[in-house]
């Protein structure tokens, strides 16, 4: 990054020519037009949320909150079901995280060092299962006969390691961590685990902050596959799960709606509902990616080195 | 003699790196033991596509019906439209998302102005982040026939509201432009990182003999780009077969499933959603996308590398 801006600063001692000039502008609209692509269908979204349930069925919000209630947010918040699928998450999600990176990680480390006899055939076998797997059935067979099905731990077992995270981490373990270190502590005495224990886990703390990011939205917090399969009882859906029941199915408790005779009224709430619950559920990730998101272009840029 | 000592040292040799090495063994242990049991297990599993599964016998004992399960499918009604449905979804997804991200990375990597630039590219990954129940919740919200931005905006130009969500014409098209709109942004990471990484003097060189942005984007940005194109291109023309399950699933309807029946939600529905379970077919179907798709990826990279010298392998 550091040095594309040393050649913009150069070339912009070089006067621009008009065709430059006009292309720059245009560029510039194109940006711009993408962004209010991305944002419009965001912005409406929000504004219907803390609209009023009248405005919304009317159809009267546009981009700006129409008779603002939040009647809404106090719907979704007394509604157990969502509390609970949100709690369901939040476990599957942290647990989930802590197994995956910890595999990952104790998979890299030997997988990348140049002197392990077989490195080549486990880390061929890992790659194949990117090319072809066993399948739907097959895989939910091997869950059931393990005795997994509808236990939380179905959530997280069968996750394990991702092909292409371990694949980002044995590159980063071998660009980073030089071998005449890994010989150094062996000449001070150390053994392998010393090392990894550590010499390797303390450099591996950018890797480790990518892979948990990586794991955590792709893997647990935003998928409802695995919960679709393998969970039968409501207690333990994940929130994926019970948006699809609420937004998708369109199926909502008849207790949230009791209090209101009017049937419109009803209908009105009822969308108004889904729109609060759409920003309810992409909040927690939309408030920590921003911050996060240079770890995500990190990550994908050690995984685009060949 | 002497050649007999020599092998005998040689696995001398090796059982020694093997033994000083025997703690990364234990690391690995429990990794691959994930793995076999998670990823090639289910592999020795997807014999039963050539059996007649039955819960009572197990996977060895069931009996064994050659391709009979394969052979139900090509004959099935159901062969046709859903191989139809899943490569018209594909590459239809393909050639609409493929090119944006790139077209978005130069535009982008052309932006001066750090505060801007890095704006966009804030706004633009946002979609990435949201999950796909959330997408198409979004999409039915969206797209309401009666509370909908597409209804509000019709009604005010004093047209009918439509109700594309309900259009199984409009399927294919709602499917792959908000999935554009969703990865754009993210698709294009990669390709912005391969864009640093040009070097500045040929830039400079370009500049010094008069060359404009446009050439410049042609001449070097374009070929630069090349090779990580070619390689993502090749896997996703390999997953063709796997058009994204989640959103599929979400987005049928009994209205439009003449449209949106892919082979993996025929597969998942087969297997574990209808009144008489037939996981043998299932899994059958299921191993026959598997086989065709890594046939597929196995020829295109080579034919990428015959023609273009760039292959993922």
């Amino acid at each position: 990054m550091a040095s594309m801006s040393s050649y913009e600063s150069n070339i912009n001692k070089v006067n621009e020519s008009a065709v430059d000039r006009i292309f720059m502008m245009g560029n510039t609209a194109f940006l711009l037009v993408i962004t209010i692509i991305i944002l419009l269908p965001l912005i409406f979204i929000v504004s219907a949320s803390f609209s009023s349930a009248e405005a919304v069925i009317a159809g009267r919000v546009t981009l700006w909150p129409v008779d603002f209630s939040l009647l809404g947010y106090e719907t979704i918040f007394e509604h157990k079901k969502v509390w609970n699928g949100f709690a369901n998450s939040l476990f599957y999600t942290f647990f989930g995280t802590i197994f995956n990176v910890f595999m990952t990680i104790i998979a890299a480390y030997p997988l990348s060092r140049q002197d392990l006899v077989g490195r080549r055939v486990i880390t061929i076998a890992f790659i194949f299962t990117m090319l072809f797997s066993g399948g739907l059935i097959p895989t939910y067979m091997v869950v059931r006969d393990l005795g997994l099905l509808n236990t939380r731990a179905a959530m997280i077992l069968p996750t394990g390691i991702g092909v292409f995270n371990l694949l980002i981490t044995i590159t980063f373990f071998r660009t980073t961590i030089p071998p005449e270190l890994i010989e150094a502590a062996r000449i001070d005495g150390a053994n392998d685990f010393r090392t990894f224990g550590s010499i390797i886990l303390p450099l591996a703390r950018p890797i480790i902050a990518v892979l948990a990011l990586f794991y955590a939205v792709n893997t647990h917090w935003n998928t409802y596959f695995q919960a679709l399969i393998y969970l039968k009882d409501q207690e333990l859906f994940p929130l994926q799960l019970v948006l699809r029941e609420i937004l998708i199915q369109n199926s909502i408790d008849a207790s949230m709606l009791i209090d209101i005779e009017d049937l419109v009224a009803r209908e009105g709430l009822r969308e108004l509902l889904k729109y609060s619950l759409i920003v309810v559920a992409s909040v927690p990730v939309m408030i920590i990616y921003p911050f996060v998101q240079r770890h995500f272009v990190k990550g994908m840029m050690i995984g685009s080195v060949k | 003699m002497g050649d007999r000592s020599h092998v005998e040292e040689q696995t001398l040799r090796l059982w020694l790196r093997i033994r000083r090495n025997w703690q990364l063994y234990v690391l690995l242990f429990l990794p691959v033991l994930w793995l076999i049991v998670f990823r090639y297990a289910p592999m020795y599993g997807a014999q039963i596509a050539f059996r007649q599964y039955s819960p009572a016998f197990g996977i060895e004992g069931s009996p064994w019906v050659g391709f009979a399960n394969f052979i139900r499918f090509f004959n099935s009604p159901k062969f046709e439209p859903v191989i139809i449905n899943t490569l018209v979804l594909s590459f239809y997804s393909l050639i609409a998302g493929f090119p944006i991200p790139i077209i978005l990375a130069l535009s982008l990597n052309q932006v001066k102005t750090r505060m801007f630039r890095n704006s966009v590219q804030m706004i633009t990954y946002a979609p990435h982040f949201i999950s796909t129940v959330v997408i198409v919740g979004m999409l039915f919200q969206f797209l309401h026939p009666r509370v909908g931005f597409t209804a509000v905006i019709a009604q005010s130009l004093g047209m009918q509201p439509p109700n594309w969500m309900g259009d199984p014409g409009a399927f294919r098209h709602i499917f792959v432009w908000s999935g554009v709109w969703q990865e754009m942004g993210f698709g294009a990471i990669i390709y912005l990182a391969v864009l640093s990484t040009v070097d500045p003097a040929l830039h400079e060189a370009a500049v010094v003999d008069g060359a404009n942005r446009l050439q410049r984007i042609r001449y070097i940005d374009i070929p630069g780009l090349l090779p990580t194109a070619m390689v993502l291109l090749v896997l996703s023309t390999g997953r063709v077969l796997e058009v994204a399950f989640e959103k599929v699933y979400l987005m049928q309807s009994p209205l439009n499933l003449g449209v949106a029946e892919v082979i993996n939600t025929y597969v998942y529905k087969v297997g574990l959603l209808s009144p008489i379970l037939d996981f043998s077919y299932s899994t059958a179907i299921g191993l026959l996308k598997g086989i065709v798709g890594l046939l597929l990826l196995i020829t295109v990279n080579h034919a990428a590398r015959r023609l273009t010298e760039n292959s993922v392998w």
